[in-house]
């Protein structure tokens, strides 16, 4: 590999790193905090990308000027869009089901069909394309290497995500709630914490953050009702491999995920290289099956 | 009972009587006839629908083996279609070998390969493609069930781990276009053993051999969980770290069961290919993996009746409804999902057990006199009948979990 390959290499590592990272960092707090299996995050993230198509259609009615705003206005929607739907189905579905981890898979998988058959029946089968801002559109030259500015603006956004988060998580007051009660839910609730709204909150902020990479998302591809699909269980193996309950471990999942593709797709082809990324994540596990990143416990189960 | 409860390990002192040996005559009567009608469904359906039942047969095979392993051992696996697709595709490319004669299948040479590779070579003889149709989803499933058993992922990260498999068999399935067929798979299938494949007569031996093979397959998961090695299991689901410091070892039993769940979806596999003459990967992929589990889920995990009812009835629905109706197939999908995870984690066949302990329980609750009632009358149903409702079912020791 000589050093432009690998530079392009490494650009392409980060750029898939920070797209997973977007995707998984709602995980990291639906799976990876509260433990809960929520099949219906890829749907969620399709969901965030049909916000942005939608508003993408709102601003064409705007003038001209305007337009080119769309995308910025498109990603709070989409997070209050898809927090909404979150905590509608903390609020029906997974609150009934704490402490049944396989049966909140089964029963958001179901969830996710349903929407996903939603989506097919407003928007059609047919994928739905969101135009690119005039200001996404291009690339920086570096040398032999074309940083489209696309890809730099998932990153910004897979940056700031990761920054509100981390200080939404560790500094705030509702954010170090949710921590006390993931960690020790029963002192938590003795000290006057409302564990129920906790769990609701914190499933709606997870599932907003999924809203916000389907937005993002949308510069890359065409939409259509099987976007979360494609995504879902990548994410999900960042989150594992990255070890879950701290978001250290998802953002070094994230980035090993992106390195790991990135160089067997370079070394063998597109198909090969996914199913040897897959190889070394499993054989990885069984090194250190908690994930690169684990929380001390003494506890057994 | 209460203890277990509240510690939250539901572990229930499994009763001395184990199921196999208390059939009842009535279930003996209901089986047997069960059996006949199978047996007897070619002289009364049309070609056509003997097809359809022939091929929710394999399913239900699957099923049974899909059973073992989540509804009695707690292992779900999302990745089940793999399995079921290594045992069609060992199957499909004998056959496929049969109908060219031993030459080169012609979408190899479609993608350009020029020569048959080696790994193909051996499937021309019966012999070998047969048994290797077992032995391979067997051994995969021993290999990463021994290692991500013995890492000790279990519960959710197990399921993840499978449907990893699913995504990774799938691509690599639809990559290597030159050597598995592609997303267009393997079909024009003529002969097994110089038995024409589409003659009405080959199909009703193969349905017949399928209805068997299911009679056997349950029969044997039946023998399986009501002996000693069905206890175990059951106690692995619900308490895997109490079992290790009993004194046994939990690895070896779940690659075990693992392994003999995949063997029996290879089986699987092997008849579905043999009846509906065409394997894609669309059959392995987790899409179709998952629904696997609904057929279970649905007509009651941990009730092997159930399993075979489920893989049945889900498939006679989908195939009703999908092909007219594909949008409310999709949303009625969903919903079973939602309605056995919420309301009914026993399945159709949980219910159905629990319903005449039920029925007592309301009628004892109308009979009683209104007025000052004792504890235990004011909550009809919670203990007793509970209890009593739980020993009715078909594998007694069974909680929801």
């Amino acid at each position: 590999m000589n050093s432009d390959a690998f530079i392009s290499n490494l650009f392409n590592s980060l750029s898939l790193g920070s797209i997973l990272l977007l995707i998984a960092l709602g995980l990291a707090i639906t799976f990876g905090l509260m433990r809960v299996i929520n099949m219906a995050h890829g749907e969620f993230i399709m969901a965030g990308a049909y916000v942005a198509y939608v508003t993408q259609n709102l601003f064409h009615r705007l003038p001209a000027q305007f337009f080119g705003w769309f995308l910025i206005v498109a990603l709070p929607c989409a997070f209050l869009v898809t927090a909404v739907m979150g905590w509608l189905l903390e609020m029906t579905v997974i609150r009934r089901l704490y402490g049944r981890p396989l049966d909140t898979l089964l029963a958001t998988w179901g969830v996710s069909i349903m929407l996903q058959q939603l989506a097919r029946s407003i928007f059609g089968s047919m994928g739905v394309n969101v135009e690119t801002p005039a200001w996404l559109d291009g690339h920086w030259q570096m040398g032999h290497l074309a940083v489209p500015y696309n890809r730099v603006f998932i990153m910004v956004v897979a940056l700031v995500c990761l920054a509100g988060m981390y200080l939404f998580l560790y500094y705030s007051h509702t954010g170090r709630r949710i921590q006390a009660v993931m960690q020790n839910r029963d002192m938590a609730a003795c000290l006057g914490i409302s564990t129920r709204k906790i769990d609701a909150l914190a499933f709606a902020v997870g599932s907003g953050l999924a809203g916000i990479a389907g937005c993002a998302l949308t510069l890359l591809s065409s939409i259509d009702s099987n976007l979360g699909t494609k995504y879902i269980v990548d994410s999900f193996m960042v989150v594992v491999l990255g070890g879950v309950g701290r978001l250290i471990g998802t953002v070094a999942g994230a980035i090993g995920m992106g390195a790991l593709n990135t160089g067997w797709e370079y070394e063998t082809t597109a198909s090969l290289g996914k199913v040897l990324t897959f190889v070394c994540v499993m054989l990885f596990l069984q090194w250190k099956p908690m994930g690169m990143f684990t929380t001390r416990t003494r506890a057994l189960d | 009972m209460n203890d277990a409860t509240v510690v939250g390990t539901p572990l229930v002192a499994a009763p001395e009587r184990t199921q196999a040996r208390t059939i009842n005559k009535a279930q003996w009567i209901m089986g047997a006839l069960l059996v006949l009608a199978l047996l007897l469904a070619p002289f009364v359906l049309s070609d056509f629908r003997l097809s359809l039942l022939a091929r929710f047969l394999c399913y239900a095979i699957l099923a049974l083996g899909l059973d073992l392993i989540w509804g009695y051992t707690g292992i779900l696996s999302l990745g089940h279609g793999v399995y079921f697709g290594l045992g069609a595709y060992c199957m499909a490319m004998h056959l496929k070998l049969e109908a060219t004669k031993g030459q080169m299948p012609d979408f190899m040479a479609w993608s350009g390969v020029d020569k048959m590779p080696w790994f193909w070579q051996p499937f021309r003889f019966a012999w070998f493609a047969i048994p290797a149709a077992i032995i391979v989803p067997t051994v995969l499933a021993a290999i990463l069930g021994y290692c991500t058993f013995r890492s000790r992922i279990k519960g959710v990260f197990f399921s993840i781990l499978s449907q990893a498999l699913s995504i990774v068999v799938v691509t690599l399935f639809v990559g290597q276009q030159g050597y598995t067929g592609g997303t267009n798979g393997m079909t024009n299938y003529k002969t097994l053993f110089g038995y024409d494949l589409n003659s009405i007569s080959t199909q009703h031996f193969f349905y017949w051999f399928t209805a068997l093979a299911l009679v056997g397959v349950y029969l044997l998961s039946r023998w399986l969980v009501a002996g000693r090695l069905g206890k175990i299991l059951i106690a692995i689901r619900d308490g895997e770290n109490r079992v290790r410091y009993t004194g046994y070892d939990p690895v070896m039993y779940k690659v075990f069961i693992y392994a003999l769940s995949a063997s029996l979806a290879g089986l699987a596999g092997i008849l579905f290919v043999l009846q509906v003459g065409l394997i894609t990967p669309t059959e392995m992929d987790i899409v179709h993996s998952i629904k696997m589990v609904l057929w279970v889920a649905l007509g009651g995990r941990a009730t092997l009746t159930g399993a075979v009812l489920g893989a049945v009835l889900v498939n006679a629905a989908e195939n009703a409804l999908s092909e007219n109706y594909p949008a409310i197939w999709s949303f009625l999908m969903g919903g079973l999902f939602l309605v056995s995870v919420l309301f009914l984690p026993q399945g159709l066949m949980g219910w159905f057990n629990t319903l005449p302990a039920t029925i007592r329980a309301k009628r004892a609750k109308k009979s009683e006199p209104r007025g000052w009632t004792s504890h235990a009358s004011r909550n009809p149903g919670s203990q007793h009948d509970a209890a009593a409702a739980r020993d009715t079912t078909d594998a007694a020791e069974n909680p929801v979990y």
